[in-house]
């Protein structure tokens, strides 16, 4: 027998629509909310102000090591409300399946995002899905918006970056986007290379917790890497930023695989990584708390924001030299020799 | 990469900086031939380091920046050609033609597909019979076993629907012709790591003698670069030429006879354009007619369009160290890397891009 398929009948509606809700979408979701598949979900709201994202995922593949594209979707959009100090609530899942997926691996993705949600403590609250005819996509691309709850006097921003203050970076660089691109090749490179796929919102709410009013700027560093980021909050806080080459972190494995395809990890995507600037005499306190929660036990301060020219990010290397940090321009391509 | 912690460490870097200072005793002007040097220069931040006196020029040692534009125009027109597959390093996807870019041709519908060796191009053959997968050789000699040996794979697997589309160029022929230009002043080649892996440290005696220029090779780390440096300076200082290499872990007098012998199966000399610098003799390699089924430019009878370099950009002369990007009236303006109109901006080792990614003032 061959193994079970997406159709286009199972966007169309009817009843092998019904059977894709019922045999995937309420079995591993499974909450009261999404159960009703009512037209929109009702959620409580505990007063006070919500935050609001969305994002969308086309990695290829999607299966990698680390995680897979459903993890990715869930973590990605509960990181961007963590970003702005928001708890993550809410989710919602739309899917868009290429004719010919094998039901199993939606499966594994549905099971992957039911997973991740239960970990994190968030819930997919409403969804839909389409199919598109064989070609017309690629396997499976994800959009997952959330709602998050602000707690009041909770205001992050990164215009509120203000001189004096540390940068810290939650872990190693580049960890995801070499995977995915080494996989992509299909270079088999030693050394375990795994995507860093993680949700970051509990070590955000220690940090809020430990020092309310001194974490001024949260930002994960996806596509574009820590430089483009890095640009970003020089150029919104007005400032610049100073990093110490030798305190950025990049794993050793990591650093050998961007050597062979002329990349720096600076541009590199990640996706469990967080990039935290904390008033200057808070810094070693931010870093003890964050060495306290999984997420951020590799912390590390990589630099400080200065008065100078606003957006512009230089980096000290170790002969005492020094160069400016662009942002990317285009994605990362691997070089000829 | 264990043995290249030891070159990165500062301890060991920051006594050669000292060192260097020492060593400049006169005025003198390096050209650093590869684009990896270009740029593992910035990147270390050795030019905000440099000793007063002592100047470092880009040399044309960017594969991607030395393509010429009836080729890269060749390029963009084959892969809009039904039935043919395009394959290509990275570096390749955006640079500009006349008409568009690859990136350009592939969002129309053409097929290109970025690989990461020429193998991996065979492989796409294998898989897709009914096309006629061409790969776009550019490249030095770092480049040229690798597809010598791809075309003995696809020999001898039979695979009839791959072929090489050759603009393979290689050093020092290049070099020689630059220097023929009496407004060049250059005292010193950095002479490239990864090339002379190929050709052997001795390939750059003649040079050292004929021109009367210090000659180092060296490799990419920090220890690396300085101590090339180091002795470049110390050359032109005391009147002392000749070829030294300092990246013996890579490097050998003598040049790679394995990858030699594999290479001269499959190409032979042959003249080549240079965008920049116009065409030089027996400075690039063209396919054997033995292995004519595997030359693309036979295949599928390609004639070189006649076409201009884009208009106001200073690529040429930046090739040939004559110029610095700033110096050009596009560059930063309307020339950036995600509107290049020159090829040194495109790649990732263009001297354009190394300067808009690094050289702005600190």
């Amino acid at each position: 027998m061959s193994e079970k398929m997406i159709l286009l009948d199972h966007g169309s509606g009817g009843l092998a629509s019904q059977e894709l809700i019922s045999e995937v979408f309420i079995k591993h979701l499974d909450n009261p909310i999404l159960n009703s598949l009512e037209d929109s979900a009702i959620l409580e709201n505990p007063g006070g102000r919500l935050a609001f994202t969305t994002d969308s995922y086309v990695v290829d593949p999607i299966f990698f090591p680390g995680g897979d594209i459903g993890k990715l979707a869930v973590h990605g959009t509960i990181n961007d409300l963590a970003m702005r100090g928001a708890r993550p609530h809410a989710l919602s899942l739309g899917l868009i399946l290429e004719e010919g997926l094998l039901f199993d691996e939606l499966e594994r993705v549905i099971i992957s995002i039911a997973e991740a949600c239960r970990e994190a403590g968030v819930y997919v609250v409403t969804g839909d899905t389409k199919v598109v005819p064989k070609g017309k996509g690629d396997k499976i691309f994800i959009n997952t918006s959330g709602i998050g709850f602000v707690e009041e006097g909770v205001d992050i921003s990164s215009k509120y970056a203000k001189e004096g203050d540390v940068v810290i970076l939650s872990g190693t660089m580049g960890d995801h986007g070499i995977t995915i691109m080494t996989r992509r090749a299909g270079i088999a490179l030693q050394g375990d290379l795994k995507s860093d796929t993680m949700p970051l919102h509990r070590m955000v709410a220690a940090l809020l917790k430990g020092l309310p009013g001194d974490i001024h700027t949260l930002r994960d560093p996806t596509r574009g890497g820590v430089a483009s980021t890095l640009n970003e909050i020089a150029e919104n806080s007005g400032l610049s930023i100073e990093i110490d080459n030798e305190a950025l972190p990049v794993r050793p494995q990591v650093n050998a695989a961007c050597e062979l395809l002329g990349l720096e990890p600076l541009y590199l995507a990640n996706e469990g990584k967080c990039l935290v600037i904390v008033s200057g005499n808070k810094a070693d306190e931010a870093l003890r708390i964050m060495h306290g929660t999984p997420e951020g036990k590799e912390a590390v301060v990589i630099g400080k924001l200065v008065a100078g020219k606003a957006g512009r990010v230089v980096i000290r290397t170790p002969v005492g030299g020094a160069r400016v940090v662009t942002p990317l321009h285009g994605m990362p391509l691997p070089r000829i020799c | 990469m264990k043995h290249l912690d030891e070159y990165r460490d500062s301890s060991l870097a920051l006594p050669l900086v000292e060192e260097l200072k020492k060593a400049v005793t006169k005025p003198l002007t390096v050209m650093e031939v590869c684009g990896s040097h270009t740029m593992a220069i910035f990147r270390n931040g050795l030019r905000s380091i440099l000793p007063d006196g002592m100047k470092l020029v880009s040399g044309p040692g960017c594969p991607v920046c030395v393509t010429s534009a009836s080729h890269m125009d060749a390029f963009i027109a084959m892969a809009d050609i039904p039935g043919v597959h395009v394959t290509i390093f990275g570096d390749l996807f955006r640079v500009p033609g006349s008409n568009g870019s690859l990136a350009e041709a592939s969002s129309r519908g053409a097929k290109v597909d970025i690989v990461y060796s020429p193998m991996d191009a065979l492989e796409i053959a294998k898989n897709n019979p009914q096309e006629l997968i061409v790969f776009l050789g550019v490249g030095f000699e770092t480049t040229t076993p690798g597809i010598a040996a791809t075309i003995l794979a696809a020999k001898n697997q039979k695979v009839d629907n791959f072929c090489v589309f050759s603009t393979q160029k290689t050093m020092p022929a290049p070099m020689a012709a630059l220097l023929d230009d009496p407004s060049l002043k250059i005292d010193g080649l950095l002479c490239p790591g990864h090339v002379s892996t190929i050709i052997g440290a001795k390939a750059w005696e003649p040079m050292a003698r004929k021109y009367n220029l210090a000659c180092v090779v060296g490799g990419f780390e920090t220890a690396d670069l300085l101590k090339a440096l180091v002795l470049l300076a110390r050359q032109v200082g005391r009147g002392d030429i000749k070829v030294e290499n300092v990246y013996p872990r890579a490097v050998s007098r003598e040049p790679n006879a394995r990858a030699a012998r594999m290479v001269d199966e499959i190409f032979e000399p042959a003249d080549m354009d240079w965008r920049g610098l116009g065409p030089i003799p027996q400075s690039g390699l063209k396919i054997r007619e033995t292995y004519r089924d595997f030359d693309a430019e036979v295949r599928l009878d390609i004639t070189l369009p006649d076409s201009k370099e884009p208009k106001g950009c200073l690529c040429g002369e930046i090739l040939k160290g004559k110029k610095i990007p700033n110096e050009c009236p596009l560059f930063d303006k309307r020339c950036t890397p995600a509107t290049p109109i020159g090829p040194c901006m495109v790649s990732s080792e263009g001297t354009c891009a190394a300067y808009h990614k690094y050289g702005r003032d600190i």
